[in-house]
């Protein structure tokens, strides 16, 4: 298992790794029209992204116009609840001109789906929908053209809607798409692309949109990974250490000759059995009797910062702009401080899953992946098979954010389907999700600031350790300034870390504007008026003061335990500010959110409806980060194993949450899924400073560290 | 310990051979191939796995078989009537009252309980039936205004 991905991880929103490998998907398909498009195509996007994906010219995504008029929609991303099956099809939809509900999603699928990198990063609508829309706008350039053939007329005369070409003279005169495609199949490379539609021609995109899934998953008939039944199945349990780096001593499987129809297979210290009831396999996998050597722990959730910032061992300039010590000169107050942030578990409600069976020399497989392909590459490495006699399928996600991208329990499975011959299902149980969930890393920033007593910010010397660096930038109109990025090679974590939902933002977030309302404290201006004075961006202010007018900016303030904070970010291209209302139980340290206004630019929102239900998801996901998350271990040893000791977000903490999005719709898509997770650390740690005068400098806020703050005064 | 037991599920008699002392969410899911109940925690903490048995929520990951034995059981799979959903599956949908929908189906049977015991709760007493059940999405103000949706449908007659 790899660790310490800090690097890759602060980078995934800006450097992604688009290697693409060549496939010849095509030659599988039927009838209809075909439209292929390159991820070269991107380039007219611009930006430091497309360096790696402009050396490309391998194909990227496709759709496909059927026989019957339907259009089927073919793309890498998949569908964990972000709502791009419903987004994706808008986009479609409109460019293509034809109704909402004419397109099928075929989603994640290695063999009909085009290569796609995974669906993380808020990529898919940046990223994904303005090749889709230049394929669609292609589509219906060639629709219209064979449509001048078969009607006889110029194409300028032409038009397209809901499917159909009709003669803008006569429009009896008409053809849909089911009669131009029928029996043809034309394949045509984009090398020139017809003008997609501005945004004022839009019909489908900008309009809400409910979730395309909806039905299938109210009526329980939605499919993942884990409602697969094949025949002859059996469920897999596998041997599991009782901490990371454990080494297996011994191992005695005796127990099991007593179980009805159990099977085992090994290879090595990988150990698994196999029942037809999944219970069964459960509970004779506690029967085996293995012992194992545990490493030495280095450090405990208590004193793991202490131990991060002993092995910090690279650094990274992220940024710098004047001269610190001119900066310490100006300054007229500073504040040093450092904060910190635990490890914390992605938690999904659906753990990892895979399905796998074998027919002759080829494996199928349905995995709750982020990755199809990235998935299909390890399997294909594991098991030293060819690419392309490797499948895996498509399925809904319980949930990712980010834990998905990480598949050792499709690994897992196909190693147990190849070691037994049987077709298996992998669930992990919850214990196994906590256990090898590829934790946000802990982290410690290290920021040194000062301003005027004028309260302008003449300094920032900012360090961010291990978390990385993503949302580290400065938006802040400071002089003097260095942000540096640190961490180290192997082995500074004791168990795998990876993306977790907006990566690094949440701990620089909290960090940046904790230290931000410090200043505006000190300086003794508001918090709200004390960021206005202290950036040029335009954008930013623009939301910062569309949240303040949703919240009604500045709140009323009566006696009692309320407090209101603000905090703003940028994740994935898109603006964010928030303001909370939180009330604080100052005898037991209990806060409960009250309100939270969220204020967003995202630039064109495809589908307004889905682009709030990300943002409501991200605050109330982030409620747990910010209070009550915190991965327990001595060293190697995962201590949270479920639930009942890793407290995530309920009905009650559930703040009313108000939204605003930007109107922006002649701007490029941003990201959605994850900017509105960044500010909630920071909102709440600062509107708990305004109930209490207590600082919190460490997430997650538990009562406890808030009694602590209020009582060190 | 192989034994037979009858039980009605979504409607219809059944009769099963089998162990038990098995888990009644994986025989569910396994042997009788409704997967819309979903396995989350295996402990009781998330509300995933929620089906009715004679009218009660139960956390099916935590029930032995026998349980229902001679008793009525509903999962999601028997909500709708004849092809028309029910209330709260078509204010969830309504409300969009989902995400990933994997927390769903618990969702949904725990207020089809909720509401059978308390058909015009407050949201109070929404938020207060529903607290054990979680959802990493984020969905948790639509799904009470969800519920609420439903039980002002559901108070023009139509028995659960």
């Amino acid at each position: 298992m790899k660790k310490d991905k800090y690097l890759k991880i602060d980078s995934s929103d800006i450097n992604t790794p688009f290697a693409m490998d060549r496939r010849e998907f095509l030659k599988s398909l039927g009838g209809g029209i075909i439209i292929v498009f390159s991820i070269g195509e991107l380039s007219v996007l611009g930006g430091g992204i497309l360096t790696k994906v402009q050396e490309s010219s391998d194909l990227n995504a496709y759709l496909r116009v059927k026989e019957d008029g339907r259009i089927d929609c073919y793309t890498g991303k998949i569908e964990m609840g972000q709502g791009v099956i419903t987004s994706l099809a808008q986009v479609l939809a409109d460019e293509l001109e034809v109704s909402l509900d004419q397109v099928d999603m075929v989603m994640g699928d290695t063999e009909l789906c085009p290569y796609d990198a995974g669906t993380w990063g808020s990529l898919t609508t940046r990223f994904f929908d303005p090749i889709l829309r230049a394929a669609a706008a292609e589509a219906r350039a060639v629709l219209i053209e064979l449509a001048a053939e078969h009607l006889k007329i110029s194409k300028k005369q032409l038009e397209a809607s809901e499917g159909v070409i009709y003669d803008t003279k006569n429009r009896k005169n008409q053809v849909t798409y089911a009669q131009l495609t029928k029996g043809k199949k034309i394949l045509k490379p984009l090398s020139e692309k017809p003008p997609v539609k501005t945004p004022s021609e839009f019909k489908i995109i900008g309009k809400p949109e409910l979730k395309a899934d909806a039905l299938a998953k109210v009526t329980g008939e939605a499919k993942y990974a884990g409602d697969i039944r094949l025949p002859g199945m059996l469920y897999a349990k596998i041997l599991r250490p009782p901490a990371h780096g454990a080494r297996l001593i011994s191992l005695d499987a005796s127990a099991l000759e007593n179980i009805e129809g159990i099977e085992v297979v090994r290879e090595k210290d990988f150990f698994a059995v196999l029942h037809k009831s999944p219970e069964i396999a459960g509970e004779a996998i506690n029967k085996v009797k293995a012992e194992y050597e545990v490493p030495e722990p280095k450090a405990n959730d208590e004193t793991i910062f202490k131990h991060l910032l002993s092995v910090a061992s690279e650094s990274n300039l992220v940024e710098e702009g004047g001269n610190l010590k001119e900066g310490r000169e100006l300054s007229d107050i500073t504040v040093e401080e450092e904060y910190l942030d635990g490890y914390v578990a992605h938690a999904p409600i659906e753990t990892h899953t895979a399905t796998a069976k074998f027919e002759g020399d080829k494996i199928t497989m349905w995995v709750s992946t982020q990755t199809p392909f990235g998935t299909r590459q390890a399997i294909s490495e594991t098991l030293n098979m060819p690419l392309q006699n490797v499948h895996i399928k498509q399925n809904f996600l319980g949930g990712g954010f980010g834990s998905k991208n990480y598949n050792q329990q499709a690994i897992e499975a196909a190693r147990i389907t190849k070691l037994s011959g049987k077709p298996v299902q992998l669930v992990w149980t919850r214990g196994e999700e906590f256990f090898y969930d590829m934790f946000r890393p802990a982290a410690v920033v290290k920021i040194n600031s000062g301003i005027t007593n004028s309260g302008k910010i003449t300094l920032w010397d900012y360090g961010v350790y291990f978390a990385g660096a993503r949302g580290s930038q400065l938006f802040y109109d400071i002089p003097h300034n260095r942000t540096m990025a640190y961490g180290s090679a192997e082995g500074a974590h004791p168990f795998g870390t990876g993306a977790w939902r907006a990566p690094a933002n949440n701990t620089n977030t909290f960090a940046r504007e904790s230290q931000i309302d410090i200043m505006a404290w000190k300086a003794g201006v508001d918090p709200f008026e004390f960021r206005l004075n202290n950036m040029k961006d335009e954008r930013m202010i623009r939301v910062l003061k569309a949240a303040a007018k949703k919240f009604g900016w500045p709140p009323v303030k009566l006696p009692g335990g309320k407090g209101y904070g603000i905090a703003c970010g940028v994740d994935a291209g898109s603006y964010v500010a928030q303001i909370a209302e939180v009330e604080v139980d100052k005898e037991t340290g209990q806060v409960q959110v009250k309100r939270v206004v969220c204020a967003q630019d995202m630039g064109q929102v495809v589908n307004p409806q889905g682009a709030i239900l990300q943002i409501e998801g991200c605050i109330t996901m982030g409620l747990g980060y910010a209070l009550t998350e915190d991965v327990k271990f001595n060293w190697g040893e995962v201590k949270t194993r479920n639930f009942n000791t890793y407290e995530i977000t309920r009905f009650s903490w559930t703040p009313k949450i108000d939204t605003v999005l930007i109107d922006a719709q002649d701007s490029p898509p941003q990201g959605g899924g994850e900017p509105p997770i960044i500010c909630v650390g920071g909102v709440i740690a600062n509107a708990i400073f305004d109930a209490t005068r207590a600082r919190l400098f460490q997430l997650p806020m538990t009562p406890e560290r808030i009694l602590a703050a209020i009582h060190k005064g | 310990m192989t034994e037979t037991i009858q039980f009605e599920l979504n409607g219809k008699p059944m009769e099963m051979s089998l162990d038990s002392e098995r888990t009644l969410l994986w025989v569910l899911r396994s042997d009788l191939g409704l997967t819309g109940t979903k396995y989350g925690c295996g402990a009781s903490h998330c509300g995933a796995c929620i089906i009715l048995v004679n009218m009660k929520t139960v956390r099916s990951c935590m029930y032995p078989v026998w349980y229902i034995k001679g008793k009525k059981v509903i999962t999601i799979e028997g909500l709708s009537k004849n092809g028309d959903l029910h209330p709260l599956q078509k204010a969830f949908i309504k409300h969009d009252a989902l995400q990933c929908g994997f927390c769903t189906p618990g969702m949904i049977m725990n207020a089809y309980g909720l509401l059978h015991h308390n058909p015009q709760p407050t949201v109070r007493e929404i938020i207060q039936g529903m607290d054990q059940n979680l959802c990493r999405c984020g969905s948790y103000n639509r799904i009470i205004d969800a519920i609420q949706t439903a039980a002002k449908e559901m108070k023009g007659g139509r028995q659960i």
